[in-house]
């Protein structure tokens, strides 16, 4: 076997050719995502002056997080509880679709009104809370990633829906219940608060969310303003309630100013509590991941050097020469398999590995403030452009193999790899069908490229086109690995069975 | 150009690729379009999708076929030497492209009426179940969109035949062209700036070429629908010329 891989090696590279597209399948991965990181700009302002961007918002676990909604608080010393009754939830979602010319009453579906144990009204600071939702019913949440589901419905006067959340050392429990005396358990967390941590009722509203198709074939998000309004009574503790609109400037917004402003209003045991925002994982800014787009380009080019060698070898005949010196042909393809990955492998990589670098350090100097990302998943980002390489190059070698042609076997490779993704990405195909083209092609590999996760409790564009892939990073690139072994397989099949 | 083309359709009919590729090409695309406009929905209630566009939109995967077919009219000839043969027999070469050429147009065209013709039925058969008319012929941009569509296969056929030309080598040939009309898209999609995206589409073959499948919102689109089939016209036309400037110049 050493031997064989020798051979394939000096084959390969002694052909000036193959060996220039490998180099231009690792330059065409870098461009775009150079281009990219250098064409993009961003600023921020206060007022007219231009001021750097603030870093983002860390949650207690180092995660970028989303934290803003009206509190109604007081202090909470040691062990104690809370529990309130909510009698009334509502909003206001402005410009809805499909006009955008109405603001109306309604709630979009992550509106979340409810109790919660909070250290202190530092937005990003660690939290519990068991609240109701406009849509998901009742939810037990801490943290910003935890999120765990309780008996679903809505509230109105004539059902109201009683919440509890009880604090016992660092262990926090959140109840729920129709009447105020059967009540079930929704779910438990585990935090380290310190000994004083502030309770209360609040309210938050994450932006509606619409998505429209753009002319050029991607889509356009964009996020209008909403507003939730909660009534609590019957509210177990009493004293000197605070009201604050953690992380907000209120007032922004005409229907703030002019209409119902964000905050507290008391009247007697009646606590009516609005709030806009939301308390949530969040996917604030550029990562690792958006300096390589040029993988699926780069793949293409890789198909090609990967094609060239065995189609050339059938052309030529050399396949019988190389048949002649090993009889056992499924080695001498396996050689070739293990030549062409480990130089798919490499050229991926150290695309990837000098594109990376520069293109964060790119966004960077262009004013972007790039979300902490953990360094596993930035090499597990990097290696993977390499390992998605090496499963194509492998994948279009068999299909050279079983075509002996080098036009069916590219298109054949490019039409498993690429397009999928093309069309995942490109409108007139639906969500749910690019979510199963990068299920069941090959394609499912570029899932390794994702460095963001995506959360269920928030409203968010969750495609490939904007980075997350339906299947996680190692599950899709074993899809792409079997659809990779399978070709290989047949391939020796058929080399064994038929004549040169 | 008689002989030329006499020559070629010999050996076009007596191997049996181009029938399957172009089988491919009908088949692909109905299913890929008649599969999209079983899927479309009325969003809010209103049943405004363009759904000619839609039931076309299988082209975009039909055409690999049509690449096919291009790409092994020549490199085909260039893999076994049988260029050699057909050169030392029709030693004018720019009529020999010609004929390759005009041969290629012929059976696209022929083959992209029947996908354009059983997109546009299937989709028919499909889309009253969904809430929206079948596509007629009878109305002006479904049949501008229909022959817009055969003809935008045929350009594709040509820029393929002119790139397999120049380049020989079939696997870099096949690799040129689908990254050409594939890759284009998503460079559009990269750039941050909507000035730069529209300029890039409208450079792009596919989608400045398949805006004539455009029947509803036309005003937002980069390039009207029959200005936007002369780019991959003007790329189909640079191609031909490279490939037959590069076939009369260098040895076979």
């Amino acid at each position: 076997m050493p031997e064989l891989l020798r051979a394939e090696w000096t084959k390969f590279r002694t052909v000036r050719g193959w060996v220039l597209t490998v180099v231009a399948a690792a330059l065409v991965t870098m461009v775009p995502g150079l281009l990219f990181a250098a064409g993009s700009h961003s600023s921020c302002s206060e007022g007219p002056i231009e001021v750097p961007c603030p870093a983002p918002l860390l949650g207690p676990d180092g995660e970028t997080v989303e934290d803003r909604f009206s509190f109604a608080h007081r202090e909470l010393t040691g062990d104690g509880a809370l529990t309130v009754r909510l009698t009334s939830m509502t909003g206001v979602i402005t410009y809805p679709p499909p006009d955008h010319d109405k603001i109306v009453a309604g709630l979009v579906p992550w509106a979340k009104a409810g109790i919660m144990v909070k250290d202190g009204t530092r937005p990003g600071s660690s939290y519990a809370a068991v609240l109701l939702t406009g849509g998901h019913g009742v939810r037990m949440q801490y943290d910003f990633a935890h999120d765990t589901a309780g008996r679903p419905g809505g509230v109105s006067p004539r059902s109201p829906r009683w919440l509890r959340l009880t604090r016992s050392g660092d262990r926090l429990t959140g109840y729920e219940s129709p009447d105020g005396r059967h009540w079930t358990e929704v779910g438990t967390a585990r935090l380290s608060l310190p000994d004083t941590v502030r309770i209360g009722m609040f309210a938050a509203s994450p932006g509606d969310l619409t998505v429209k198709q753009s002319e050029t074939g991607g889509s356009i998000g964009q996020v209008r303003f909403t507003q939730t309004t909660a009534v609590f009574d019957q509210v177990s503790l009493q004293g000197a309630w605070a009201a604050t609109e953690v992380g907000d400037s209120p007032g922004q917004t005409d229907w703030e100013r002019y209409h119902r402003a964000n905050g507290l209003v008391r009247s007697g045991g009646t606590f009516t509590v609005t709030g806009t925002g939301d308390i949530a994982p969040s996917e604030d800014g550029p990562t690792v991941q958006d300096t390589l787009p040029g993988v699926p380009f780069g793949l293409v080019v890789v198909v090609v050097a990967a094609v060239l060698p065995i189609a050339a070898e059938y052309r030529r005949g050399l396949i019988r020469t190389t048949l002649l010196a090993c009889p056992r042909r499924g080695r001498a393809l396996a050689a070739k398999a293990a030549v062409i990955g480990v130089v798919a492998f490499a050229a991926g990589l150290a695309a990837a590995a000098v594109t990376a670098p520069i293109g964060m350090s790119l966004l960077r100097a262009n004013g972007f403030v790039l979300p902490p990302t953990p360094l596993l998943t930035e090499v597990r980002v990097i290696a993977g452009v390499g390992m998605v390489f090496a499963l194509a190059a492998v994948l279009a070698l068999a299909l050279g193999a079983l075509f002996r042609r080098a036009t069916g076997a590219v298109v054949t490779a490019v039409a498993l790899v690429v397009l999928p993704y093309m069309l995942a990405v490109f409108s007139p195909v639906p969500d749910d069908v690019s979510r199963w083209l990068l299920r069941l092609t090959p394609a499912a590999g570029l899932a390794i490229q994702q460095s963001v996760p995506a959360y269920p409790q928030v409203l968010s564009h969750y495609v490939p086109g904007t980075g997350y892939y339906p299947l996680p990073p190692w599950a899709g690139l074993a899809v792409t690995a079997g659809y990779a072994a399978l070709a290989l397989a047949l391939a020796i099949r058929s080399v064994r069975r038929r004549d040169a | 150009m008689r002989r030329e083309l006499h020559a070629e359709w010999t050996k076009l009919r007596t191997v049996p690729g181009a029938g399957r590729l172009l089988l491919g090409l009908v088949t692909l695309t109905a299913a890929a379009g008649v599969a999209l406009s079983a899927g479309v929905t009325c969003p809010w209630g209103r049943c405004t999708q363009d759904t000619v566009r839609l039931g076309l939109s299988g082209i975009q995967l039909g055409q690999v076929f049509v690449v096919m077919l291009a790409v092994s009219m020549i490199s085909g000839e260039y893999g076994t030497g049988l260029i050699r043969l057909t050169l030392a027999a029709m030693p004018r070469r720019a009529t020999v492209l010609a004929a390759k050429a005009a041969l290629l147009t012929g059976l696209t065209v022929a083959g992209g009426a029947v996908a354009v013709a059983a997109s546009l039925l299937g989709a028919g058969l499909v889309l009253p179940a969904r809430g929206y008319p079948p596509p007629s012929p009878a109305d002006g941009p479904t049949l501008r969109a229909a022959l817009g569509s055969v003809l935008y296969l045929a350009l594709i056929a040509l820029l393929s035949l002119g790139v397999a030309t120049a380049l020989r080598e079939p696997a870099a040939a096949t690799g040129t062209v689908l990254g050409l009309l594939y890759l284009f898209p998503l460079a559009v999609l990269l750039l941050p700036d909507p000035d730069w995206q529209r300029l890039l589409w409208r450079l792009s073959p596919m989608n400045a070429g398949l805006a004539v499948q455009a029947t509803t919102g036309l005003d937002g689109l980069p390039l009207d629908p029959w200005t936007g089939l002369a780019v991959p016209a003007a790329w189909a036309t640079a191609a031909l010329l490279a490939g037959g400037l590069a076939l009369r110049r260098r040895d076979a």
